[in-house]
Order: C-alpha cells, then sequence, then structure tokens
C-alpha cells in the first residue's frame, strides 16, 4: 500500500481541531500554552458546545487565546477573569463558562479573584497554566517560582528567606467549599495529554452541571524564560516541577 | 496477523521546529530539517522515514501547534 492510498480521509485518526482557527499561534516553539489551547478546541467540539461556550482571557502570554479558538470570549483586566467569569456565568446560567489563566495571572494579580470566586462557588471552569515564571513580561520570578530556580530577577536563584515560598495555590483551593474538582496535570507526553483532556472535559462538565468551581492546572514549560529548548524544558519539569506540584485529583467531590 | 500503517501529514508552514514530535515518536518516523527551513525560517518537522509510522498519532498529540494530521490503516 503507498502512501497516498493510506493519506485518505476515511483513515484519518487525528486532525486539526476544527475550532482552532487558521491564524498561527504566536507562542514560542514547544510552548504547552499551543497544546492546552487545542484540548480546549476539542473538547469544546466534542461536548458540541461551540455555539454556548464563553472563554475568559487573560493577561499574559495567553492574551490572545480569543484569535485562536472559534468560540465567544471576553478579555479581562489582569488577573480578573475569574470575577469576569462570574459576571458571565451568573447572567447565562446556561452557558459554559470557562477562564484561561496562567500563574501570573492566577498566582499573583488575580489571587483574590480566583480565591472568592472558588469560595463562592462560581459554576465556572479554571484552567490554570503554571510555567513557575513570568513568560510574556521576560521570564521575572513568578510566585510559583521554584526555590533555587534561576529568572531574569533572581538570577541567583529563588531564595526563601528573600522570595518566600513557591505558592501551591491548587492545594489552597481544594481546601475551599466551593470548588468540586481541582486537578494537577502535565502535557508533556501523550498520555499526559490524554488525561489532561479528560480532566478539561470533567471540569466544563461540572460547569454546565452547576456542581461548583473546577479547577484544572497544567504544569507547563515555558522553554524561552527557562532558556532551555523544548525538549530538555519538558525533562527539567519532569525533574523539577513534579516533585514540588505532584499531579493527579487533589480534589473531586463527585467521585 | 493484521499489519497496522500509519502516514503524517505535517503542514510545512505551520510548524516551528520544537522537535517534541521527533521525541514522542515511538518508531523514530520523524525528524527536523537539517538545513532547509520554511518561509519563518523554521526547521521543519518532516517523515525521513515513513514506512516505519504505525498511526499512533503520538506525534500529533504533543505537537503545540496542531500541524499534524495521522491516517492508520490495518492491512489484513
Amino acid at each position: 500500500m503507498n502512501i497516498e492510498d493510506i493519506k485518505r480521509s476515511e483513515n484519518k485518526v487525528y486532525s486539526r481541531p476544527e475550532l482552532l482557527n487558521d491564524s498561527p499561534m504566536h507562542y514560542c516553539p514547544g510552548c504547552s500554552h499551543g497544546v492546552v489551547h487545542k484540548l480546549v478546541a476539542e473538547v469544546i467540539k466534542e461536548m458540541g458546545q461551540e455555539d454556548n461556550s464563553i472563554g475568559i482571557a487573560p493577561v499574559g502570554c495567553a492574551v490572545f487565546a480569543y484569535k485562536y479558538i472559534d468560540i465567544d470570549w471576553i478579555e479581562a483586566a489582569h488577573g480578573r477573569a475569574p470575577a469576569v467569569a462570574t459576571g458571565a456565568k451568573r447572567l447565562s446560567p446556561d452557558r459554559l463558562v470557562f477562564t484561561y489563566q496562567g500563574d501570573g495571572d492566577l498566582a499573583a494579580i488575580g489571587t483574590a479573584e480566583t480565591i472568592h470566586a472558588a469560595n463562592r462557588g462560581e459554576n465556572i471552569a479554571i484552567i490554570f497554566i503554571n510555567n513557575a515564571i513570568y513568560g510574556m513580561t521576560g521570564g521575572q520570578m513568578a510566585p510559583t517560582t521554584l526555590e533555587g530556580q534561576k529568572t531574569a530577577t533572581t538570577p541567583y536563584g529563588r531564595r526563601v528567606d528573600l522570595n518566600g515560598y513557591p505558592l501551591k495555590i491548587s492545594d489552597l483551593l481544594a481546601r475551599l467549599e466551593g470548588t468540586c474538582y481541582v486537578t494537577r496535570q502535565t502535557v508533556h507526553n501523550p498520555a499526559s495529554v490524554r488525561k489532561t483532556k479528560a480532566a478539561i472535559r470533567r471540569a466544563f462538565e461540572n460547569s454546565l452541571k452547576g456542581r461548583g468551581t473546577s479547577v484544572v492546572e497544567v504544569v507547563s514549560t515555558c522553554s524561552s524564560g527557562w532558556k532551555m529548548t523544548p525538549e530538555k524544558a519538558n525533562e527539567w519539569m519532569v525533574e523539577n516541577m513534579v516533585p514540588f506540584y505532584p499531579l493527579g485529583d487533589l480534589k473531586n467531590t463527585a467521585e | 496477523m493484521a499489519k497496522v500503517i500509519g502516514a503524517v501529514d505535517i503542514s510545512r508552514e505551520r510548524c516551528k521546529g520544537c522537535n517534541l514530535c521527533v521525541v514522542a515518536c515511538p518508531t523514530d518516523v520523524l525528524a527536523l530539517q537539517a538545513k532547509e527551513v520554511n518561509d519563518r525560517g523554521y526547521h521543519f518537522a518532516y517523515a525521513a522515514d515513513p514506512e516505519k509510522c504505525i498511526g499512533c498519532a503520538s506525534c500529533a498529540l504533543v505537537c503545540p501547534d496542531a500541524c499534524i494530521e495521522v491516517y492508520r490503516v490495518v492491512e489484513k
């Protein structure tokens, strides 16, 4: 069988998600954001919610998320995505409302909004990309930066006595009564991509069924900010990030 | 025994040459172009050894720019 016979539409097992726009993403090569965007587009399509979804775009690298996925979006002020999502969900309770935030947006400037939205048990899904650095502004230290990790503002590594401890905000959110599902995943290999997709789907279903706030933290890489190749960044993440941010469900009240 | 044959279609212009698909491929089908670049100057990925492809879609799953499409045929 020659290659042209194999490449027929009936034999296609994986294609580009229909909800992804044609515009090329501005992310650096190997950025985890691209994978998560793809999963969000796939899950929304599979759930048949393409006309019923409202995404809240953050400030940070994912600020242009609205350009890439063909659904309704609202661009929130820095860190205020959960507050905007609260308004959207309360006005349109039948819609699937989710925020897409990085660690600078969710765990630094938006800590108050995040914690209070989760504490009120708003029926929204929060997708949280944790790459332990401020990627968009040039690789400065974030609250989630690991101890000893070198960034633009901690050139000798993060010092706990000077900069405090890395913030495990998902653990904090899991303690709140309002959250129904808090999980931590990665997207560094095919198996973890599948798991993350299932987690995003569960979070979106929770939003539609009004079960409370769902948080999907995706421990990610920032190869440009970490100054590594994408492949090395994945290895570094598995060696250093995963032991500190252990993977798996932190809370699942449905089970 | 049934034999699984696969094929990949990689969008040359969309690829940013991050190498993640090359790492993810279990049968070492893919490689980055050593000298050739696309319009944006990236050494794009291509099927260097297409005969070995089993259509598992691992490359497509990890591709951040969604530039890989996968086909699979089971030959009986």
